[in-house]
């Protein structure tokens, strides 16, 4: 039992770091239907970035994270206008090959400046190794995640509901034109939370190095992962995404330690599963365009 | 009859769209297939092929690394013919493309000798064609036994996973160990380590109380730590690919406790392979391992050739890679010595490479005449801080194994 | 204006809407009076390009005898392709995960090999078989659902093949591959070093199952799955079977596929886990793209032009080419929309209309 308990919180950890990465592919995706594969890239940039700022200007670990959230949001938007924008009304295929096309070039990038091997990071020590609660051992790390997930969770949600903006995102995604007949400027509320969320990827990113690693690979290895965690969770749903993120790693974990021979395949099966119940994604709403 | 002239002149005009279409898309491919000249003339042609891009990048950065640094200390001619290399990429373990590469090599560019290949699916696809074109092919990395057996042309210089395995055994029920756990990548050499280690070790009166194999692409360790940590074993034996696994194993491995609830860490080189010990930190310290090259080998060959490597490559450190390619491109040149620059019969070179004994930095190896596989030392090394940084340190030597998995 | 003009609708290269296929058999009737049996037809008749098309493949055979190898493999991913382009192109299912297919066919191929059954044609039906009958069991699962939500079903489903013949290690060999031998094809001709005898075989193959594809899509069924994609509502409405059509094309496709994988397994002799992969599907689709979808030909110029760019860059600069490769498809989507023949097509529309006015 307590052993499973100590899965179960991996498995949770694990979900909330796929969470933070994948939100903003949600929204974005609910918000203007942009098939942006190469979201993985901004997490990706997060990493690298969170390498530097620590190896080479000596920042340490958890100031560094704001700075990289900031960052990325700002440089994506500079993707956002020269590449993005004069896409949104063409073809979803369209997207797609726009968006694999910069997942190669920042693939090449990455591997020309950083090379192909993984990128060490150094944690402050109060984050590593595990602590014993009640005879269960859980990992310090774990436990830094959750609460980093929490935390945004809460800030978007309130974000969402509170806030002048949130509603005007709401409007925004459950029906674009009567939105834009009411005066809110679409493009605009889009190009916020694009940075928003990609400075969310790039902070999930630099999380994420301990855990799941960082190499010029990053975008392409988890693009499934991030997919999977918006359709399953239903494109433009916070709470949705949430749910999804955290079942997928749980499932991922315990599949792990209980079953090591399946491999991803009970991700996977669950997925197909999920997706035949749940056509629109768990909480996903059928869009009027 | 206004109509049917109407019709015809649109008909005409589709055809004519049609037409100038496909005559520029075609003039284009073809202009992009004819795009290529080869040379030919008082040259040695060595085709390289390796993985420069994807996840395993890194095999062929160390590989062409390797071969840079002999060059760069050997010149680029030998019995006076120019040693010519035509890099190909296979993008990761692609049997295919690594065999329509092969095929091309041969009938188009005319190479004398195949090099390279640091994945087994790579190098056994490519073994019926150096069967069926009678041309050497010279493995620089991949590790499964089997690769050998499968073309009379292969000779390999690298290592074999059972090779490094199996003292591994030997060395920790030396040192009092008795119940083991093993965790092996999912694939050829992986079985292999398994096979090999279970062997030996329970051969001695040993145990394995577990054995789990993990899938190539992997995102998190951790669950598969911890149950090795709930069976408690008093040791867990670890084989994956050097780089980004190596380096997931060491972080669940601390993460989880491991060593702090007293099971011991033993592995291959590969999991501390030297191009990732920098990355892994401090996280190391201690932990033994068994491997036929490290960085830190204390012999004026290897002092060299580290040396040298710098200067091709200043910010990685040479690994096993390294020298497996560095030592191939040795062998192509004591056999173009020996051949006086014709190498152009493969039976031949193949004869001169059987038994073929070379100093490499290293320790001294040579390629079996029978299997056309290598024999090496095997060394028994333990993580330390040497100059601030943390190298595998050698301490105990297997003399001139061979592989054990024939 | 032009776009209500026959001679675009009618063309294979336009992407052509309902509404001007509409277009097109309402103004043909008034142009020329006869019956949407004739438009058909005349749609039917192989136009001289694509003659010299295939005519050009087979020149390939004499004119670039070392590189028949690449050629066959070009070949093959452009026979696969098509197969993407009814589903896609034709049809309007996004997938993602079409390798399914593609690898179940080499895998049959290479597994009937491996257990003793050599001979190359029946190896082809059979993965062709194998391939449909999955494929027509996955199709259910297309019948609902968004886009995206096909898209990571059938890309799930691909990822399930994998792991399964990943862990499947007795059989397929797992990551390490399975070489496999095949007996001489019609018992006359081995598979050589050259790949004169592959080349041969894949281009035969190829364009029966072209020609049989293309009258296919010139038939009624070819409109009313057009008049799918472009409106499903609409579609529903005057009466055409959508589920059973959907269903149909998505087997066959998928038979299709098999058969190019098997092709693969055949001339290559040897089957490796990414004739599963997520790269191979993703890689189809960017092809596909590149070439224009639903033209028939898209697939296999996408299939030629990103191949050999790949190449070609790959050997430029071994390390480094995706970078090239990602500007190449950047420039692509921003420039040159519908692909190169639909680029190709808006070209020489232009050049025509240009002759028009110098003429008049």
């Amino acid at each position: 039992m307590l052993n499973f308990l100590g899965i179960l919180f991996d498995g949770l950890a694990f979900g909330m770091l796929l969470f933070v990465i994948s939100v903003g592919l949600s929204i974005t995706l609910g918000l203007m239907g942009f098939n942006n594969l190469a979201h993985g890239v901004f997490a990706m940039a997060g990493g690298y970035l969170l390498v530097d700022l620590m190896a080479k200007a000596g920042i340490g670990f958890l100031p560094a994270l704001p700075v990289v959230f900031f960052t990325i949001a700002l440089a994506s938007l500079a993707l956002e206008r020269t590449l993005y924008r004069p896409l949104y009304k063409s073809t979803p295929l369209d997207q797609v090959l726009l968006t694999v096309g910069i997942i190669f070039i920042a693939t090449a990038g990455a591997d020309y400046q950083w090379g192909p091997a993984q990128q060490p990071v150094l944690v402050p020590e109060s984050l590593t190794g595990q602590f014993s609660l009640a005879g269960l051992d859980m990992s310090r790390y774990s436990l830094f995640l959750m609460a980093v997930g929490i935390v945004i969770t809460v800030a978007l949600l309130f974000g969402l509901v509170r806030t002048r903006f949130g509603a005007k995102i709401r409007a925004a995604v459950d029906n674009q034109r009567t939105a834009e007949a009411m005066g809110i400027r679409v493009d605009r509320v889009f190009q916020l939370t694009f940075a928003l969320g990609s400075g969310l990827a790039g902070l999930g990113g630099a999380l994420g190095v301990k855990v799941i690693g960082l190499d010029p690979q990053f975008a392409v290895k988890y693009l499934v992962y991030f997919l999977l965690v918006v359709v399953v969770g239903g494109p433009g749903s916070v709470f949705g995404t949430l749910l999804a993120a955290l079942l997928l790693g749980v499932a991922d974990i315990t599949g792990k330690y209980y079953v090591p021979q399946s491999g991803a395949f009970i991700i996977y099966a669950a997925m197909i599963i999920l997706l035949l119940m749940f056509p629109q994604g768990l909480l996903g709403r059928r869009k009027a365009r | 009859m206004a109509h049917k002239a109407a019709e015809s002149v649109v008909r005409m005009r589709i055809m004519c769209r049609n037409t100038v279409g496909f005559l520029l898309v075609l003039c284009g491919v073809f202009a992009m297939a004819a795009g290529q000249a080869s040379a030919a003339g008082n040259t040695i042609k060595v085709g390289i092929i390796a993985e420069m891009t994807g996840t395993f990048a890194d095999h062929g950065k160390e590989m062409m690394n390797g071969i840079k640094t002999y060059m760069m200390q050997h010149g680029d001619s030998v019995a006076g013919k120019k040693i010519e290399l035509i890099v190909k990429d296979t993008g990761g373990p692609n049997p295919d493309v690594a065999k329509r590469l092969a095929q091309e090599l041969i009938v188009k560019d005319k190479v004398d000798i195949l090099a390279g290949f640091g994945l087994t699916p790579n190098a056994l696809a490519v073994a019926p064609i150096a069967t069926e074109a009678k041309k050497p092919v010279i493995i620089l990395n991949a590790a499964t036994s089997i690769i050998t057996t499968k073309s009379p042309y292969i000779a390999r210089v690298s290592f074999t996973l059972a090779q490094v395995t199996a003292p591994m055994a030997e060395w920790a029920y030396k040192h009092g160990i008795r119940k083991v756990y093993t965790v092996v990548g999912d694939y050829g050499p992986g079985h292999d380590s398994e096979a090999a280690f279970k062997k030996a070790f329970t051969k001695l009166g040993g145990q394995v109380v577990g054995d789990l194999r993990v899938p190539m692409k992997n995102v998190e360790f951790g669950p598969y730590m911890q149950r090795v940590k709930d069976a408690k074993p008093e040791a867990v034996f670890v084989f994956v690919t050097s780089g980004e696994l190596g380096i997931g194993i060491m972080k669940a491995y601390n993460e989880r406790g491991m060593k702090q609830a007293g099971i011991k860490l033993i592995t291959t080189g590969d999991v501390f392979d030297d191009a990732v010990m920098d990355a892994l930190g401090d996280t190391p310290l201690g932990v033994i391992s068994t491997h036929h090259y490290s960085a830190d080998h204390k012999s004026p060959e290897n002092a060299k050739f580290v040396a040298d490597y710098k200067k091709v490559d200043s910010k990685l450190r040479p690994n096993f890679k390294a020298v497996h390619a560095y030592d191939g491109m040795a062998a192509i040149y004591a056999v173009a010595k020996q051949l006086k620059g014709d190498v152009s019969n493969g039976d031949k070179v193949m004869q001169a490479l059987k038994g073929l004994k070379l100093n490499s930095p290293r320790g001294p190896i040579q390629i079996d005449p029978e299997t056309r596989d290598i024999v090496q030392n095997v060394y028994v090394r333990e993580a330390k801080k040497v100059g601030g940084k943390v190298y595998n340190v050698e301490f105990d030597t297997f003399n001139a194994v061979k592989d054990p998995g024939k | 204006m032009n776009d209500s003009h026959p001679a675009v609708a009618a063309s294979p290269e336009a992407p052509a809407t309902t509404e001007n296929i509409m277009g097109t058999i309402r103004c043909e009737n008034v142009l020329t009076g006869t019956s949407h049996l004739a438009f058909l037809q005349s749609r039917d008749r192989w136009k001289p390009a694509e003659m010299i098309f295939w005519a050009s493949l087979v020149s390939v055979f004499f004119v670039f005898p070392t590189n028949l190898v690449f050629a066959s493999q070009i070949l093959i991913t452009g026979l696969f392709a098509l197969s993407l382009d009814l589903i896609l192109g034709y049809a309007g299912i996004v997938t993602l995960g079409h390798a399914a297919f593609f690898g179940l066919g080499a895998y049959t191929a290479g597994l009937l090999a491996k257990y003793g059954w050599h001979e190359p044609l029946t190896g082809l039906i059979a993965a062709g078989l194998v391939a449909g009958i999955v494929g027509y069991l996955t199709s259910f699962f297309l019948l609902r659902g968004s886009d995206l939500t096909r898209l990571m079903i059938t890309l799930g489903i691909c990822l399930l093949l994998y792991e399964v013949a990943n862990s499947a290690t007795a059989f397929t060999g797992g990551v390490d591959g399975l070489g496999v031998e095949m007996d001489k094809l019609f018992n006359l001709f081995t598979f050589d070093l050259y790949g004169k005898t592959s080349y041969l075989y894949v281009l035969g193959v190829t364009f029966l199952l072209f020609a049989v594809t293309r009258s296919m899509m010139h038939s009624p069924y070819g409109l009313a799955l057009r008049s799918f994609r472009d409106n499903p509502t609409r579609a529903l409405a005057i009466g055409i079977p959508v589920n059973a059509a959907l269903t149909n094309i998505y087997t066959y496709a998928a038979v299709i596929a098999g058969i190019a994988g098997a092709l693969l397994t055949q001339s290559t002799q040897f089957v490796s886990l990414d004739v599963l992969s997520f790269q191979r599907s993703a890689d189809l689709l960017i092809m596909l793209i590149i070439g224009g979808t639903a033209t028939m030909y898209g697939g296999f110029v996408g299939a030629a032009v990103f191949l050999l760019a790949q190449d070609r860059l790959a050997n430029i600069n071994p390390q480094y080419w995706h970078f090239w490769l990602g500007v190449l498809l950047i420039v692509m989507t921003l420039y040159l929309r519908g692909g190169i023949l639909g680029g190709l097509g808006r070209l020489t529309d232009l050049i025509a209309r240009w002759r028009n006015k110098e003429r008049t």
